[in-house]
């Protein structure tokens, strides 16, 4: 129990993704223009991190380390994850053509997201942090992908909201855009540095 | 000789993947509250992009289009094994400095977006020209936010002790943002002044013109 707390509070609070690791900033600034897209891209990402984790920890664990070839961990997550995301946009296409009209778009994006390879890449890392002194094991790191998801996604709220408020601002031209969102996003990683003073 | 100039300056300055296309944000944000680590990314990124740039261009007429995407990913994924196994050798303090982002780099967009916008339609020379100014046009950009953030955040240069007023939010992500954010709109501002004189320039040129007609 006391793991399940820390690795929840570890990934969704006191380690986000985007305030803490700046992982996964492209749609982060790109998709918060509005809520409904925010709240979309959020939940393929997640949805996406947790299905990648659950591949790659144990092909990782179980094929690559007993025959010596972890060096080559790149080139295969990325060609898992990729090959995931074709799937699940296939499945989805299938399964529930209202989803895919809703978060389609984002799926093929996903792909080149930091978040997605940069958490199959920590949970095959030194984790022990956010342990609380269990050993990891597959669980462990698929919670840890799942709440690192929400945790993104919650971000990803946030800011859109942030953003469609600025909306009816007007903003001088050298600002608008990207530099605007860059500012408020500052904030928002203030605001989330209170957070550091949980101890798990 | 004109052609290799244009695709220098569009790569340091007019295409500037950092601050005019704002490709590559996440080790940009990451790292940067480190001069070191910025530059170190840079200099990573300019080799890797420049080799990939190379091989893409070399390869386009034998690399089928509807699997291209995939073909790109693995040259970069191989190249970033390779730059993280040397690195990890022979530059031990800069593999530490730059943690996950290094295995990362296989999904920066500045990578894989020369490929598509420009490897897989130009000769190798051009590729390895504009894979080098790319590259240098974000490690510049990385550098010189790089020594901002490391200056009012640790209140050192590249890990040299200089002074002892710090604000500690520059040296967190939150600083990094700002300074990004920030940085973005000079810039923007700076080149729209050019154009704008350059335009002023020209219209100016065409009013004499035309008066010296109207006098003739």
């Amino acid at each position: 129990m006391a793991t399940f707390i820390a690795i929840v509070l570890a990934a969704v609070l006191t380690n986000n993704f985007i305030t803490v690791k700046t992982y996964g900033i492209c749609p982060f600034l790109g998709v918060s223009k509005k809520t409904s897209s925010a709240v979309g891209m959020g939940i393929a990402v997640t949805i996406v991190m947790v299905i990648a984790t659950l591949v790659t920890y144990p092909v990782y664990t179980y094929v690559m380390v007993p025959l010596h070839f972890e060096f080559l961990e790149i080139i295969f997550f990325i060609f898992i994850i990729a090959s995931l995301v074709q799937m699940l946009e296939k499945v989805i296409q299938k399964l529930s053509p209202a989803l895919y009209g809703a978060m389609g778009i984002y799926l093929p994006l996903i792909t080149t997201n930091c978040a997605v390879l940069g958490v199959t890449e920590l949970v095959i890392g030194d984790m022990s942090q956010f342990l609380a002194g269990a050993t990891m094991n597959i669980g462990w790191a698929v919670l840890y992908a799942l709440f690192a998801g929400l945790g993104f996604t919650l971000v990803m709220i946030i800011m859109s909201g942030m953003r469609e408020k600025l909306n009816y601002y007007k903003t001088p031209k050298a600002l608008s855009g990207f530099p605007t969102a860059m500012v408020t996003a500052s904030f928002i990683c203030m605001a989330f540095m209170v957070f550091t003073y949980i101890v798990i | 000789m004109n052609k290799y100039k244009r695709i220098t300056l569009d790569g340091l300055i007019f295409q500037n993947p950092t601050f005019m296309l704002v490709l590559g944000t996440c080790p940009t944000l990451g790292l940067i509250s480190s001069a070191f680590s910025a530059a170190g990314m840079g200099l990573t990124v300019v080799i890797i992009l420049t080799l990939s740039n190379v091989i893409i261009s070399a390869l386009k007429n034998v690399i089928p289009n509807a699997v291209r995407i995939p073909c790109y990913i693995v040259i970069i994924a191989t190249l970033v094994t390779f730059m993280r196994m040397l690195l990890e050798k022979f530059m031990p303090d800069l593999y530490d400095s730059l943690g996950g982002f290094l295995a990362l780099i296989v999904v920066n967009c500045i990578i894989l977006g020369r490929a598509e916008a420009f490897a897989n339609k130009h000769t190798v020379v051009e590729s390895a020209v504009d894979g080098l100014a790319n590259g240098f046009g974000f490690t510049i950009a990385l550098t010189l936010m790089g020594i901002v953030c490391e200056l009012i955040g640790s209140g050192s240069l590249f890990g040299a002790h200089i002074m002892d007023f710090t604000i500690g939010i520059f040296a967190t992500p939150a600083g990094s943002f700002l300074v990004y954010g920030i940085s973005i709109a000079l810039f923007v501002f700076v080149i729209d002044l050019f154009e704008k004189a350059k335009r002023v320039k020209i219209n100016k040129l065409a009013r004499e013109n035309m008066l010296d007609k109207e006098v003739a």
